[in-house]
């Protein structure tokens, strides 16, 4: 089984294929180029080193986020429309799953997170090991989740570039409870999200159209007019 | 020229997908329109749009292969709009060509998207040289000199607001609903007089300006209500669309006539507007120049004119390869190398 995985959720990129749970060729990229310009590039690439051609993939893997909304899209779309034409399962795996899977050996409790601004995060929390989630992914306040962390009393580790950003504030509601993932593990990497999906049972090629990103939030323009809808209603 | 081309348009708020045939054969012509959902917010909304086209993208482009009753290795290459346009919007449209693209391994055309629009009159009847079009949309309001297939040369443009724009300002003002440039016509047609507006000629040169006539109309509402007395939405529809038609229709014509041009094509989106295409076809019919406006499904965003543009430009050898991005302020340039200045 040949596995193409995709993750542009934030602005890392990863590329991967995997055969048979055997990682043939993976690019890890943590420069400041658009994945508009350099995902299928570097598709194209990790299909030459592996002197491969797209149709010899049997599915597809991609980062569903939350994340970038446009780094969302785009990794989605190249999938989508790959899966699509080529006629293979798309599998979608949670973009803070994928990073968490970096550190999964780590025998405690594992949060990853990405920048949401206004002090907000997309995050979702996991018991080591087997990835158990403890709190889904979600957008919130960064001060409530670490609140609710600090209830655990367990070592909880960090992951993700945006981590960086919020250490002083970690460290100050959780103190040494509080672990910091090395900066090798917070890219996500698409032989992980590969892994992740392996694990998952392959959804049916009609899903693949109605497959869209996981934003984890209303665009503000749709909850605007939703708040203003609800009143109207109800006044 | 043979060609098969699949095209695809997401610069705005239509996703759309075509098969086209040798530049003017159109095998098919899908567009899902989001204009129920943008409604809601009186405008395109370009997050919304960009998730609407994620939701859309294959389910338009497998509409389009199956209704052409087309196989992906029947292809000859792969076009889409790279710009201008909204760049969420665009990179959805662009990332799902280059996978196609990449999937089958199908040369990439990238697309200028008033480009895209000019040509939609070459799926009407052939484009006779040297022709000036007349490219009035929501984001343009350009006369453009074309010598031979390829070459580009804007002669003239809007100084400020696209006239598009200025019909959707003052649909606002009479509070009709969005898309307010349809209302606007049909109001102008029911009218008896209209309001007495001024025109902007900027003599001396092609260019426009609209946004005088808008403030124009904001003024007249604003007097008259301040006398207590209201204004009659019709006569004030029809005053403005004499306005934005008169100026349109008379620099068409005299550029027409100074560039000695073989045919004049109007394209976008205004040029669903019955007003101008009445009044720019009366009046090259008078000076003896042919006149194209293509029909209104193809005056509106859609794929097929980006087809058949792609289609003279994949035989002018132009390509574009997987690293091709989202370009939102693309510039029209010639892809014909014998080009030269006009002037
Ligand atoms: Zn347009």
């Amino acid at each position: 089984m040949i596995w193409l995985g995709i993750e542009t959720s934030n602005a890392p990129l990863s590329v991967a294929i995997v055969r048979d749970g055997e990682v043939l060729s993976e690019i890890v990229q943590n420069t400041k180029s658009t994945h508009s310009v350099t995902c299928m590039p570097t598709i194209e690439e990790v299909f030459r080193k592996t002197n491969l051609k797209p149709v010899d993939i049997d599915a597809v893997a991609v980062s569903e986020g939350p994340g970038s909304y446009t780094g969302l899209r785009i990794g989605v779309t190249i999938a989508k429309t790959l899966s699509w034409t080529l006629k293979k399962p798309l599998v979608g795996i949670s973009s803070l799953k994928v990073l968490a899977s970096n550190v999964e050996l780590f025998d405690g409790i594992i949060c990853t997170m990405f920048d949401a601004r206004r002090k907000n995060v997309y995050a979702a929390v996991y018991k080591g090991k087997e990835l158990k989630t403890i709190i889904p992914e979600h957008h919130g306040s960064l001060e409530e989740l670490l609140q609710q962390l600090k209830e655990y009393q367990e070592t909880i580790m960090f992951v993700g570039s945006d981590v960086k950003k919020f250490k002083e504030e970690i460290q100050s509601v959780l103190g040494e409870q509080a672990k910091f993932a090395p900066p090798s593990l917070n890219l996500p990497r698409a032989s992980k999200l590969i892994e992740l999906a392996e694990k998952e049972p392959l959804p049916t090629l009609e899903m693949v159209h109605s497959f869209v990103p996981k934003y984890h939030r209303l665009a503000e323009a749709e909850a605007n007019w939703l708040k203003a809808h609800q009143k109207e209603q109800k006044g | 020229m043979e060609n098969l081309i699949l095209a695809i348009e997401t610069s705005c708020d239509e996703t759309a997908a075509s098969v086209i045939r040798n530049g003017n054969e159109i095998l098919s012509n899908v567009v899902a329109s989001q204009i129920d959902s943008q409604k809601r917010f009186g405008g395109v909304v370009p997050e919304i749009a960009s998730r609407h086209h994620v939701e859309q993208i294959t389910v338009v482009i497998e509409e389009a292969l199956e209704k052409a009753s087309i196989v992906p290795s029947d292809l000859d290459a792969v076009a889409v709009t790279e710009g201008p346009g909204l760049v969420g919007a665009l990179l959805i449209g662009i990332n799902a060509a280059k996978a196609f693209a990449f999937a089958h391994g199908l040369p990439i055309i990238g697309v200028h998207h008033i480009a895209g629009h000019i040509y939609a009159s070459a799926l009407v009847e052939p484009m006779k040289f040297p022709l000036l079009a007349l490219v009035v949309s929501g984001g343009h309001t350009e006369l453009i000199y074309m010598k031979e297939h390829g070459s580009f040369e804007v002669i003239g443009e809007t100084r400020d607001d696209a006239a598009g724009e200025a019909y959707d300002k003052v649909a606002r003002v009479l509070n009709l609903p969005y898309p307010g440039g349809p209302h606007i016509d049909r109001m102008a047609h029911e009218a008896k007089k209209g309001v007495d507006f001024p025109r902007a000629w900027l003599e001396d040169t092609y260019d426009f300006s609209f946004s005088g006539l808008k403030s124009a109309v904001i003024n007249y509402k604003h007097n008259l209500e301040q006398r207590g007395q209201s204004i009659v939405p019709e006569e004030v529809a029809k005053g403005f669309q004499d306005s934005v038609v008169e100026v349109l229709t008379t620099k068409t014509i005299k550029a027409a006539k100074e560039l000695g041009v073989k045919q004049v094509i109007v394209a976008g989106g205004v040029s669903a507007n019955r007003g101008l295409r009445e009044s720019l076809s009366k009046a090259l019919e008078q000076e003896g120049i042919p006149f194209t406006a293509p029909p209104l499904s193809l005056c509106t965003d859609n794929a097929a004119m980006i087809g058949a543009c792609a289609a003279y430009m994949f035989e002018a050898g132009v390509r574009s390869d997987l690293s091709m991005n989202g370009l939102p302020g693309k510039e029209l340039k010639s892809w014909s190398n014998t080009d030269d200045k006009l002037r």
